[in-house]
């Protein structure tokens, strides 16, 4: 906070320049089979209230009983963060009412989080890193889905959310831009989905973001913040911090004061709107919950979920930068899905890096980004695209026809070794061969030679002309040698 | 500490109890006869004392990440004042 505003972040307002800055609450879904005080399914897209216990729905009677593993995945989540862990951690009641919300309370952990302060390096673009500190993780329930537009009457809900885990993860309000926001959400989603403690499926609502945004002149003290909810896309959030930014600037200059409340982001209006109704219900009145014991374990059961971590990306990164060799942006390309670069070491493992993180992220990273597929459905495999380096790498392909290959095994399949054999494709690195096709297009085109030998620059001339009759095969530093001494230029 | 009567109302309304105003004297009587009789336990130093989560001593049980006992959305939703489709159906409510 106490950090100079960084005059290339700063907005410019009719009357000055503004600084944003934005704290999150990210919601993540825990990977789990069953939710977190019950054994009902946390699978997505069942029929309604078909994945509901008793204790869901709330019954008299029926008490809660911890998942353990949801516990694990929140202790990996924290270690993941370099967050403290905290060994003792209490479950409170949040109480409001809402028809998705049958216990008429939230079970959630106020005082005492299960984890502490930790720090996420952000990258925000290939020459800036910013760190966003972690204020707290803590373990929540979900509530169930309200349809609204079933019936003119009436709402429709479904509860098979309700009681899934979640991890709450506040930042601080560390973060200066949009591009930053969305910087610090994608890093976040990758931890996660490195460590397998969420799948960061924004469209299945298992990641969701609370922004807070509020506006101050640099080197003033914070501005009143308003709470952005539910924004379900990166995308959207960068885009809801610019619109509220804008709208508190605009507020504040023409003489007028923000009031802290909690807004909606309408993408289709590219708005943010107050959300009126549920402000007077502010109250939650937490305590802890006496159906729940704290939560305490020993500092040997953190370290045993240590040891099975990961390698977790800002490690791999700095990894593939020491041992391949790579520039740190292509190597912050490659982790930012685990099994990118699973895929880019396979490829790489015994080969020229650097290629093969060339055919990675250009070549195939290109190609599936067109088709819309990802690395796991990707026609062409780790060991495929590393035959084609191979091929490369031995001259016995150029690096035109390995880019047609490439081609030939996304849409076909088959071995690339095979393929090369028996399409011809391999280089002509036999300079009697070569020499045959030079001396042919040397005699045919007398006139060129002269031209040739007074502009040395038609030579590019002749090599297209060489690698025309060789069906694009010959060794283009072989024709160009051969090439020169015949013209004696 | 005793609360006013719109302190009463306030937490009827929290707690969506519906209190008519006659009965307002009333509550904030019995709630200021609960709240003065709670008071006599601040007489007692507990500072330094840990909170009592438990009258016998024993940890939170865990349970194993299995699926089991799912009701069926036929039971779940049974008792439900409306349902439809095996939703519930509530009032609408719309932000």
């Amino acid at each position: 906070m106490t950090t100079a505003a960084k005059p290339s972040k700063l907005i410019k307002g009719a009357t000055g320049d503004w600084e944003i800055v934005v704290g999150m609450e990210i919601h993540a879904q825990i990977t789990s089979h069953s939710k977190l005080f019950s054994s009902a399914s946390t699978s997505f897209g069942g029929d309604p209230n078909s994945h509901v216990t008793l204790v869901d729905a709330a019954m008299p009677g029926m008490l809660p009983v911890i998942n353990e593993e949801c516990v694990k995945q929140a202790i990996r989540t924290g270690l993941g963060l370099k967050a403290k862990i905290n060994h003792r951690s209490v479950f409170d009641r949040k109480n409001y009412f809402y028809p998705d919300l049958p216990q008429g309370y939230q079970i959630s952990q106020f005082k005492d989080p299960i984890v502490g302060e930790g720090e996420v390096i952000v990258d925000v673009s290939a020459s800036e890193q910013i760190i966003v500190g972690v204020e707290r993780l803590h373990l929540e329930q979900d509530a169930g889905k309200s349809l609204h537009d079933q019936s003119p009457t009436e709402s429709f809900v479904d509860l098979n959310r309700s009681g899934v885990a979640l991890m709450e993860i506040v930042s601080r309000p560390d973060i200066r831009s949009a591009e930053e926001a969305r910087a610090y959400v994608t890093k976040l989603r990758t931890i996660l989905r490195y460590l397998g403690t969420c799948d960061g499926n924004m469209e299945e609502g298992s990641l969701r973001a609370d922004v807070n945004v509020s506006v101050r002149r640099p080197g003033e003290p914070l501005g009143t913040r308003c709470e952005i909810k539910n924004v379900n896309s990166i995308r959207f959030i960068g885009q809801a911090v610019d619109v509220e930014a804008r709208r508190q600037i605009a507020i504040i200059e023409d003489g007028g004061k923000i009031d802290q409340e909690t807004r909606l982001f309408d993408p289709g209006k590219g708005e943010t709107r107050s959300m009126r109704s549920k402000e007077e219900a502010h109250d939650y009145r937490y305590f802890p919950d006496p159906d729940l014991l704290p939560l305490e374990f020993d500092q040997a059961y953190v370290d045993e979920l240590a040891k099975g971590l990961p390698e977790l990306p800002d490690d791999k990164r700095a990894r593939f930068i020491a041992e391949y060799g790579l520039p740190p942006y292509d190597a912050g390309v490659l982790v930012m899905e685990r099994e990118s670069a699973d895929y880019f070491e396979a490829v790489a493992r015994g080969r020229d890096a650097k290629m093969a993180a060339n055919w990675v992220i250009n070549e195939l990273f290109g190609r599936l980004n067109k088709e819309g597929k990802t690395i796991a459905t990707s026609p062409v495999s780790a060991q495929q695209l590393g035959t084609i380096v191979d091929l490369i790498s031995a001259g016995t392909i150029s690096g035109k026809l390995a880019k047609d290959l490439f081609e030939i095994v996304w849409s076909e399949g088959g071995d690339p070794n095979v393929i090369v054999e028996e399409r011809g494709m391999k280089q002509v690195t036999d300079t009697g061969a070569i020499e045959k096709a030079v001396d042919e297009i040397i005699a045919a085109n007398p006139e060129k030679v002269e031209q040739a030998k007074a502009k040395p620059t038609m030579l590019g001339w002749f090599v297209g002309q060489v690698m025309k009759q060789t069906g694009g095969k010959a060794n283009p530093e072989a024709v160009n040698t051969l090439l020169k001494q015949k013209l004696g230029i | 500490m005793s609360v006013d009567q719109a302190t009463v109302r306030r937490i009827a309304h929290l707690a969506r109890i519906a209190v008519r105003d006659e009965e307002v004297p009333h509550l904030q009587e019995e709630l200021n006869a609960i709240l003065s009789f709670v008071e006599e336990l601040s007489a007692v130093d507990v500072s330094g004392v840990e909170p009592m989560t438990s009258v016998i001593p024993m940890s939170l049980p865990l349970r194993k990440d299995e699926v089991s006992g799912h009701a069926g959305a036929d039971v779940v939703t049974r008792n439900a004042p409306g349902a439809e489709d095996h939703f519930f159906t509530v009032p609408k409510v719309v932000e």
